[in-house]
């Protein structure tokens, strides 16, 4: 608890208008805390960090703690991200989205900043649903499920957020739950540190909206499924196909070393000086 | 923060098309950013950019459409960079929403959209003027705008870099309107020295952080603008916002929102306005015109005044804030007025929204793709006279 008052102190906003618009029961307010401990961790100072996010419940987030905050529109964040960092690199840039925002509208981002592999972390709170607009479909609501604007259920196959990554080109891509809260912050924490583009995919809650829909019950029945479909990624390989049915891995998914944007471009911008008479 | 490095280096006179010399501007004014994706007629101006922004210290990327373009200059500019784009009509539409961000976030910028005929693909290697109220209007809501326009290679020089100057100064994304044949026209062009440029560049805040108010409501209009990473951590949105930049829905503060960044604009349209006038002191017909239709009605006017005809021009760089100033000279004193544009009647519009005295007012349009030429305007002349 102790802990907890002192990163309020030191990172909240206290001019902020409080309280937060998120609903009671909400798992956003976990991925902050998350977010907030591994940049405490990781001992960056406050003047660093740039946070970016687009727009929904999740896009909030960065007015509310005290950094370089940039809320900006629906699904470009990447966008503006890309700017910041690459006019000061010295930045840590940290991009925050939900699930409709990173993978429907803001979709080519995403994965243009993948393939380029710019040294910019992004993380996706996955709900399965639009929450701030009152709960339609979203790019990852599940097959056979309802929401507001499929009431005769969701007929898309949803996109695997992590997995796209992956296939995109990111240097790192991990798979967290807010039920998994401590493990998230580690998950985040290699995140930041890792250079290149680097994905966190969040699972969340929405008991608000998708959980009505879908009769999942509170967000405590959300939390408790979360923890029984997710799979550590170390174990699911020797897990069958039945086993692994229904079920999401977590953990870090892939950690490998691609050429990263900012230091290929820095690399052109030396010798081009240099070249010159 | 990435290095700026002023290059100095010989300089002789060049034969360089418009789209270069609007690269040269940018240079010129500072900008150390472009973000751009390709489109006819602008992309050039890309391209060059790609080749001289490392040497200059700064960043190009070619974004994946021209909506992360300008998300990206944006970015760019927030964390204290002089940021560019260059586009053309599709790629202009596509950068309305963020454009409005900026406009509400006051975030300095500069987006270039080399006009060609539309809508939709419209005539891609054709001259037009037909975006001149999308540049004003195309944001949604309510904004003020500094939209210019560029007529030769001189002007693509030197207007850029008042274009940067004013974003600068007004915290405002300023729109630059070329066109396909200013865009392609090559001209000898003597680059000025350095030192004899004016560059203007965004006041920072002197204030310790913790009495930085970002957004505040100062008589002038313009708060001192913070960067990322300069210490001052403030929050930008682009929710309507208080003083302080946080969310707000109080009537008072998104009032006071909305009258600060018109009157930031109103207050300096005497700065911003700028117009040449040629041969108008004893001008019996006057020609409205920007652009590329400028360069036609200067040399129309220069064949009427060989047969005595009195006509003059008066030539518009800046078309919003629209310089009501010298237009409603021009309709006070002239006994007709003749606005060629290569649209349906654009800024024809405002000249008759002034609604002064009983000065005629000829709209003069073509939209097939074909800029106007010095002798179809003076034959327009001679049917008025």
């Amino acid at each position: 608890m102790q802990e907890s008052t002192h990163l309020i102190h030191q990172y909240l906003r206290h001019d902020k208008k409080f309280p937060h618009l998120w609903c009671p029961g909400c798992g956003n307010g976990i991925v902050l805390g998350a977010l907030i401990r591994a940049i405490h961790h990781l001992g960056c100072s406050k003047n660093e960090i740039a946070l970016v996010s687009g727009i929904g419940c999740s896009s909030r987030m960065p007015t509310y703690v005290d950094f370089n905050t940039l809320h900006t529109v629906h699904g470009r964040a990447l966008t503006f991200a890309t700017g910041i960092k690459l006019a000061n690199p010295a930045l840590k840039v940290i991009a925050i989205m939900g699930d409709g925002d990173a993978m429907a509208i803001g979709g080519n981002h995403f994965i243009h900043a993948a393939r380029r592999n710019i040294d910019i972390t992004a993380l996706i709170m996955n709900n399965s649903i639009y929450g701030m607009t009152g709960g339609q479909s979203s790019p990852t609501t599940p097959f056979g499920s309802v929401s507001a604007t499929a009431p005769y259920t969701q007929i898309e196959r949803p996109f695997q957020v992590a997995e796209m990554a992956i296939a995109s080109g990111a240097s790192y891509v991990a798979r967290g739950t807010v039920y998994h809260a401590r493990k998230l912050i580690g998950l985040i924490e290699q995140a930041i540190r890792k250079p290149g583009f680097s994905v966190v995919e969040i699972i969340t809650h929405c008991h608000v909206q998708f959980g009505k829909y879908n009769q999942m019950g509170s967000h405590i029945d959300m939390l408790k499924w979360q923890k029984s479909h997710a799979v550590p990624a170390e174990k699911a390989g020797s897990l069958s196909d039945e086993a692994l049915k229904d079920k999401f891995t977590i953990g870090v998914l892939a950690n490998r070393d691609f050429p990263i944007f900012d230091q290929e471009y820095e690399k052109i911008r030396q010798a081009a000086m240099q070249a010159q008479p | 923060m990435a290095k700026h490095r002023a290059l100095k280096v010989i300089r002789p006179p060049a034969l360089i098309h418009g789209n270069a010399a609007i690269a040269r501007g940018a240079i010129a004014a500072g900008c150390r950013f472009f973000a751009g994706y390709p489109i006819t007629p602008a992309t050039e101006i890309a391209e060059i950019m790609s080749r001289e922004m490392p040497r200059h210290g700064g960043t190009f990327i070619q974004m994946e459409d021209e909506i992360a373009s300008m998300g990206a200059i944006v970015g760019a500019s927030l964390a204290g960079v002089k940021a560019m784009t260059a586009t053309s009509g599709p790629g202009f539409c596509l950068m309305q929403e963020i454009l409005g961000f900026a406009y509400a976030t006051e975030t300095p910028c500069v987006v270039v959209n080399v006009m060609r005929g539309g809508p939709s693909t419209g005539l891609p290697t054709r001259p037009s003027q037909s975006d001149v109220m999308l540049s004003r209007w195309g944001a949604h809501g309510n904004h003020a705008s500094i939209v210019l326009a560029v007529s030769s290679v001189e002007d693509c020089f030197h207007v850029t870099l008042k274009a940067f100057n004013f974003s600068e100064k007004f915290r405002t994304p300023v729109i630059l309107l070329s066109d396909e044949v200013v865009a392609h026209t090559r001209a000898i062009f003597s680059p000025p020295e350095d030192d004899c440029l004016s560059v203007i560049n965004r006041v920072r805040p002197s204030v310790p952080p913790e009495w930085y108010i970002p957004y505040e409501n100062t008589a002038r209009g313009v708060p001192p603008m913070a960067v990322f990473g300069d210490g001052y951590r403030h929050n930008v949105t682009g929710l309507v916002h208080d003083v302080r930049g946080f969310p707000t829905e109080q009537k008072e503060e998104v009032r006071t929102f909305y009258e600060r960044i018109h009157r930031k604009i109103d207050l300096n349209r005497e700065e911003i306005e700028l117009f040449e006038s040629f041969f108008l002191d004893d001008a019996d017909i006057c020609l409205i015109a920007y652009g590329s239709a400028s360069m036609a009605a200067l040399e129309s006017v220069h064949l009427a005044r060989k047969v005595n005809l009195k006509v003059g021009l008066l030539k518009l760089t800046t078309l919003f804030p629209f310089p009501s100033k010298p237009v409603e000279e021009v309709l006070n004193r002239s006994r007709i007025v003749i606005v060629p544009e290569m649209n349906f009647g654009q800024i024809v519009q405002e000249v008759k929204n002034l609604g002064v005295c009983q000065t005629r007012i000829i709209p003069m349009n073509r939209y097939d793709g074909h800029m106007f030429t010095p002798s179809e305007i003076l034959q327009k002349i001679r049917e008025v006279y």
